[in-house]
């Protein structure tokens, strides 16, 4: 595992919390206001940064993510963009900042050179929702020699044996879809969430973050009382979308990881450490 | 049916993949109906009643075997070679589109999935799932680019005549790739209750090789025709390319004779130096877009760049990972047909033949055309007669400026 990532669950194991995890794509709405919101968001209590890399067929992703990702790519943004975005950015002590990113914009910049350039710019690892590990010999290889981690998926319809095959694969934290569909806030966060957790605690050691859904405090604080890490994407872009000016979103996103940072503290985290 | 006997690939490199293609790239969420899927279909082929039943319907109900038809007058604008039209605009709905509909709409309803979900561009995929569900009594949801359905009116009405809901598609360019991926949205959310009825032979395996073989039917028919009317293989047998599923369909049957060239014609739009075109080959580069890793026309940063036709069928910016695959091993060569020769080609068969073709079939007759010249008079092609032209007679009209209103 990335030292980084590992400092970042470390973290959180240590105060008996989740680790706050909180996505936005770059150069969302433009390059620099991102780096802004990128940075107030660690600066207010994220704990794991995901950087998403905006694409033109975000196939997992509901109408939020869509939206701002289009708002990015009429701007122009780049995946050099989305590297230099990382690069200015600074976390502390405890914190990570990570890549999210569809498969192809990775492969056309080169497998080598996207994890290359990404350890140099400071990332501690990369999600990639439309890969599974059957298709990552070459992925897994680069990253294992660069030194930075691969989150796999794993979803409620996901076999033992595939979660196994998921795990096995991923270095940093396992991602667990909580719920069949695509990215969004929902009023609830589904009854398949704990159930898949608990089937992913049998097969691993490896740390879990939870998202799909999770747009309040109050579900950020009831998954945290069994995951490692709560992942929250879609209710950060609202807010920069429903902000009228950049300093308001940037202050709105602060604002509510704020809130997010204090509901995964709010229940004792259940999971024993390397249970 | 023959088993799926997976000829190609049998010679690459794991299952699911043709070469370095195919494969697939989807959420994890979709993993597991993939599986369901495959094993489905595998059981499906090797279970007599299965073989019998979709035979059944493609006697009775597509009104198979489709004829060989020489193409006599046609001919004489191709250098004289002896041309055949492999007749699948006589099928049931007016294409090829008819015979993977049945046959995924009867592994949808074994595998107990009462709704399917569709993808259209042009609409005829939609049109042909909406007749399957409605033949079969399924639920029947086409998701649909808005552009297309503004295109595309009276297929819009088909779907919704036949029972079918139509969801026009407003995100990114409103067309055939956005509807894939509203549907495969659709999909991964409900995929416990529906099927995803994949129109062409593209998407995560095991998608590309059941499309390929619910219309090797067509390479069949073809081989046992042209056997019997000449007594030999043909020289060339040939197919517009989309996704490429009539394409497959025709080659599959070819694919271990050498001596039978196959090409396939991909759509040049306005030309391939204009940008606005759909020339996977020509112009694009390896990647991977919806589930497969496959040719895809994309910028220096792996985003997908819009195609252009003027024939919705042929408008998508990815191809078949099988035919990436026949194209890297040369077994299989592919050329772009612009607008501009597809609609002369369309008119020379209207008024030599007294056949309205499918535009996108058009791109196959004007590459015979060039075909044909070249082989020389001695030669036999053998080309599929993919789809009728009802549905492009107003776009034809305003090509050839004739007044309708």
């Amino acid at each position: 595992m990335n030292p980084r990532t590992a400092a970042v669950f470390d973290a959180a194991r240590t105060q008996q919390r989740s680790a706050l995890i909180g996505y936005l794509p770059a150069g969302f709405p433009t390059v620099d206001d991102s780096v802004e919101i990128f940075q107030t968001m660690l600066d207010s209590g994220v704990d794991l940064l995901e950087v998403g890399l905006p694409y033109s067929d975000p196939l997992m992703d509901g109408p939020a993510i869509q939206e701002s990702v289009e708002i990015a790519l009429e701007c122009g943004v780049t995946t050099a963009d989305v590297l230099s975005v990382v690069d200015r950015l600074t976390p502390a002590e405890g914190q990570a900042v990570y890549v999210m990113s569809y498969w192809n914009p990775i492969e056309r910049f080169g497998v080598q050179k996207f994890a290359d350039e990404l350890a140099a710019a400071g990332g501690s690892g990369v999600i990639t929702p439309d890969l599974t590990p059957e298709e990552a010999d070459a992925w897994i290889e680069v990253t294992d020699a660069v030194g930075i981690d691969r989150t796999f998926l794993v979803a409620p319809s996901s076999t033992d044996a595939r979660i196994d095959i998921v795990s096995s694969a991923t270095t940093g934290f396992v991602y667990a879809a909580s719920t069949m569909g695509v990215t969004g806030t929902r009023d609830t966060v589904s009854d398949a969430a704990p159930q898949l957790v608990s089937r992913v605690r049998e097969r691993t050691r490896q740390p879990i973050g939870v998202g799909l859904g999770v747009s309040t405090a109050e579900q950020a604080a009831s998954i945290a009382g069994y995951a490692d890490g709560v992942i929250v994407g879609s209710a950060f872009i609202r807010r920069v979308l429903d902000a009228k000016s950049s300093a308001e979103a940037t202050a709105e996103v602060g604002r509510f990881a704020a809130e997010l940072r204090e509901g995964v503290g709010r229940s004792t985290h259940l999971s024993e450490p390397d249970a | 049916m023959t088993a799926p006997a997976d000829t190609v690939d049998a010679r690459s490199s794991a299952p699911g993949h043709f070469g370095p293609y195919g494969g697939r790239f989807v959420p994890e969420a979709l993993m597991a109906a993939l599986d369901q899927l495959e094993e489905a279909f595998d059981a499906a082929c090797t279970d007599p009643d299965f073989a019998r039943e979709l035979a059944d319907l493609e006697k009775d109900y597509t009104g198979r075997p489709s004829p060989l038809t020489r193409a006599a007058r046609f001919e004489r604008e191709c250098g004289g070679a002896r041309i055949y039209f492999k007749r699948e605009d006589l099928n049931h709905t007016g294409s090829h589109k008819i015979n993977n509909v049945l046959g995924q709409a009867l592994l949808a309803a074994r595998m107990g999935k009462a709704r399917i979900i569709a993808e259209t561009g042009a609409g005829q995929h939609g049109v042909a799932s909406a007749t399957a569900a409605a033949l079969m009594g399924l639920e029947c949801v086409v998701y649909m680019g808005k552009e297309d359905t503004q295109r595309q009116a009276l297929n819009v009405a088909r779907m919704q005549l036949l029972g079918a809901t139509v969801i026009p598609v407003e995100t990114g360019s409103q067309t055939l790739k956005d509807a894939i991926n509203e549907a495969m949205r659709d999909w991964v959310t409900n995929v416990a209750t529906t099927h995803y009825l994949l129109g062409t032979v593209t998407g995560p395996s095991p998608f590309p090789r059941i499309v390929r073989h619910f219309h090797s039917v067509i390479g069949r028919e073809t081989r046992e025709q042209i056997l019997e009317i000449e007594g030999r293989l043909p020289d060339a047998a040939v197919a517009c390319v989309g996704g490429g599923s009539n394409a497959m369909g025709l080659f599959s049957a070819f694919l271990d004779d050498p001596e039978v060239r196959l090409v396939g014609y991909e759509a040049g739009g306005e030309g391939v130096e204009s940008g606005r075109h759909a020339a996977r080959f020509a112009m694009g580069a390896p990647g991977v877009l919806h589930g497969a890793r496959t040719y895809v026309m994309q910028d220096e940063w792996g985003q997908t760049i819009p195609s252009h036709s003027i024939s919705a069928g042929l408008d998508y910016p990815g191809v078949g990972p099988e035919h990436a695959w026949l194209h890297d091993s040369g077994r299989a060569t592919y050329e772009p047909v612009t607008d501009a020769e597809a609609m002369e080609a369309f008119s020379i068969v209207s008024r030599t033949e007294g056949i309205l073709p499918a535009i996108e079939t058009a791109h196959a007759l004007a590459g015979a055309m060039r075909l044909g010249r070249e082989l020389g008079p001695d030669a036999v092609i053998v080309i599929n007669l993919s789809g009728r032209g009802d549905k492009d007679v107003e776009t034809a009209a305003r090509w050839f400026g004739i007044d309708t209103a």
